[in-house]
């Protein structure tokens, strides 16, 4: 048997969410760990390699100096897959993209936060080294998982359905959400996760970005036949999806005109005087 | 004795998110000894402005892969506390199993992959499935019935779908119910013998008192709403946790601090069990003593064992909640109403695996959120590991550097702590003057 693939797991601005799905298909997958070298994944070892041929990333690019890290694994990696939404569309994450990058800084970190923290908007990883593989949805499907890495370690291009997730929600016999008054994003989502959410009751909110030949202009109406208005409809088609929206040159409206801002600063303690360091 | 002493650890593994430890110590003298925190900046907070009510929960599970269903609780109960939403019984009980759910799944990730290696001399948990196959396959068997406990009735641990403001938007089957219930029964053996395995491990002997600080509930051992108690004899209502976490910006640092009646307080296993450990279900409290725990317990090390006899009590309560589920039924209810109303607030509290967590948001008369707060567990511990550090480096100085590396290491992990989480820090300069 020719030598293992060596694989390696990196993350950027992200929950670490779809790497803990990995690790999650490691209890009923246990055999995967004899068809790879894992290299690096320092969220669940100490090990370090540097040699390594297919790098998953999670997350999005959010600063400067993310770049150059992206870079290097590019140069060493012959497959790059970006895994999750973060990386793949920049995720809940380019929502900051709203405001200007100065106003959030300083109603998280205060005045401080501006000079001391380096950031930018956030964007997916594809928007900084070419990826060729992506592995949708916020977390990641572990069986998409599954099914890719089966498909890469047979040197065979990975693919994603090209269909949407009503596809699939037909195939479970779920009961239509938007048909029973729940606003679902179904129509215009990628399918590939089985329909998890509107499984669930709840409707999809398009983690694993758009079908190809959306039809926005028709979930619009779906979606105000719901009684919702644009500002709502924006906030639903935006919540993984900003960054996609930004490119298509639509940046859906701002809701709120202020955008984060401390109506007051946050109250001192009048219980125990805090000690200065 | 060693005098001079370099100790740099570049992205501490086996922790989720991205930290430095850095230890300098020349004549003797500690020159530096700080935890760095290096993860790229979130912005939570902000990005939850203008957003409407009913995502947040949604968008703050984000913050965490591990905590997710805790993040997705604490928002709920804040949002609904805002928005004055009544939950039903049937909704509290199964919020609980969910909870229950993901701090199992927390917990057994944490002492398993992340803790036992340090112990058993290997860097992850990969070569173990080779050496100590039992250990790993018990580890997977524990992390998938928790796994399977969320999804059956959040939909998934990472991220829940089915937790909503008000209520649920599914509900398992009670055959489902059932099964659950069995599998948790047979899971006993499983947790036997993660007693057994953590109750031999030879844990760093250090002792550094602090403050501790969890939830309190009146009568039960509880994750979820209560009040803010403190081993230094305070109790606060939630609302007023600002008086606890009492952030503020440090000097030298652009991290913000916490602190309540000291300089610095943990949260977490270790503090929620030498704040409550009476309530603790039998079979715990035998754990602990197994384990070596006695409260107070001033160990920080102490936090992973203190996490082995939360897992041993949650199974307990698990089962317990479960046969509440199966007398009772399942009602298919709908979410609870929510009333708007001109900037409504409210804060949500739970003690989640790595200690309490706050979200506080103010919500429009439109429905979009007007204003957001976390604070996160780590945060909270920040000032706590740093104090710890400190105290520990002179105690290891004949040592090996290798040595006092991997101590330093171990001292970390012992806190769990949840980098990403933490939306509140980044480059923590901890010097030690």
């Amino acid at each position: 048997m020719a030598t293992k693939p060596k694989i390696a797991f990196f993350d950027f601005t992200s929950c670490e969410g779809c790497q803990l799905t990995v690790v999650d298909l490691l209890q009923t997958h246990l055999g995967l760990l004899d068809l790879v070298e894992i290299v690096q994944f320092r969220e669940a070892m100490s090990e370090k390699g540097e040699d390594y041929q297919i790098a998953f990333i999670e997350g999005s690019c959010t600063r400067k100096s993310d770049e150059a890290r992206l870079q290097k694994i590019r140069a060493q990696a012959a497959v790059v897959v970006a895994l999750g939404a973060c990386a793949h569309l920049g995720g809940v994450n380019a929502l900051k993209n709203y405001w200007p990058i100065e106003k959030a800084q300083r109603y998280v970190y205060g005045e401080h936060g501006q000079d001391a923290y380096e950031s930018y908007p956030a964007r997916p990883i594809s928007a900084v080294i070419p990826v060729d593989a992506v592995i949708p949805g916020c977390p990641i499907d572990r069986h998409e998982f599954l099914r890719i890495v089966q498909l890469l370690l047979q040197g065979r291009a990975p693919h994603l359905p090209d269909y949407p997730l009503c596809v699939e929600c037909k195939f479970k016999e779920n009961a239509c959400l938007n048909y029973h008054g729940i606003p679902c994003l179904g129509p215009i989502t990628r399918a590939g996760c089985d329909a998890i959410c509107p499984s669930y009751g709840d409707g999809c909110e398009g983690c694993r970005g758009w079908a190809p030949e959306a039809n926005f202009a028709y979930m619009r109406e779906i979606l105000r036949g719901h009684g919702l208005s644009d500002a709502d409809i924006d906030a639903r088609f935006t919540m993984f999806n900003h960054y996609q929206f930004q490119q298509m040159g639509e940046p859906a409206p701002v809701t709120t005109p202020l955008g984060p801002d401390r109506t007051a600063p946050l109250p001192t303690s009048t219980f125990a005087a805090p000690k200065e360091d | 004795m060693t005098e001079n002493i370099r100790v740099n650890v570049h992205h501490v593994t086996r922790v989720e998110g991205h930290g430095n430890i850095v230890v300098d110590v020349r004549d003797g003298t500690i020159e530096k000894c700080e935890l760095q925190i290096v993860e790229s900046p979130r912005f939570f907070e902000a990005l939850l402005c203008g957003r409407p009510y009913y995502q947040a929960s949604h968008i703050t599970s984000r913050i965490c892969g591990i905590c997710a269903c805790g993040h997705a609780i604490t928002s709920l109960r804040a949002t609904e506390r805002a928005l004055q939403v009544q939950l039903s019984e049937q909704t509290v009980r199964l919020r609980r199993l969910v909870f229950h759910g993901e701090l199992l799944d927390s917990h057994i990730l944490h002492v398993y992959m992340l803790v036992a290696p340090d112990f058993l001399g290997v860097g992850s948990v990969i070569p173990l499935a080779t050496t100590h196959p039992e250990v790993v396959k018990r580890a997977l068997r524990m992390k998938q019935f928790s796994g399977d406990l969320c999804a059956a009735f959040a939909g998934r641990h990472t991220h829940p779908i089915a937790l909503t403001v008000g209520g649920f938007t599914q509900f398992p089957t009670l055959s489902k119910v059932a099964e659950l219930r069995e599998r948790a029964e047979a899971l006993r053996a499983d947790v036997d013998a993660t007693v057994e395995l953590f109750g031999s491990l030879p844990w760093p002997s250090f002792e550094r008192e602090t403050e501790y600080v969890a939830l309190v509930h009146p009568d039960y051992y509880g994750f979820i709403d209560g009040e803010i108690g403190s081993t230094d004899g305070y109790t606060l209502p939630i609302d007023q946790y600002r008086q606890v976490t009492n952030e503020r910006l440090a000097s030298h640092s652009t991290a913000k601090h916490t602190a309540f009646n000291r300089d610095s307080y943990m949260v977490g296993a270790l503090a929620r069990y030498n704040l409550k450990h009476q309530h603790l279900h039998p079979r715990a409290k035998a754990a602990a003593a197994h384990l070596g725990l006695s409260a107070p317990c001033y160990n920080p090390f102490l936090n992973s064992a203190a996490q082995v006899v939360e897992i041993v009590h949650c199974i307990d309560d698990v089962i317990l909640l479960l046969d509440e589920v199966l007398k009772r039924g399942i009602e298919w209810e709908k979410p609870a109403p929510i009333t708007l109303s001109p900037g409504a607030r409210g804060v949500g509290a739970c003690d989640v695996p790595r200690g309490i967590l706050f979200h506080e948001y103010q919500i429009g008369e439109n429905g979009l959120i007007e204003e957001a707060n976390c604070i996160i567990p780590t945060g909270q511990n920040l000032g706590n590991v740093d104090r710890d550090m400190r105290a520990l480096v002179p105690t290891l100085l004949t040592e090996p550097e290798d040595s006092i590396r991997l101590k330093m290491e171990m001292l970390v992990r012992a806190y769990d702590p949840c980098i990403s989480c933490s939306t509140h820090f980044l480059n923590v300069e901890f010097v030690g003057k």
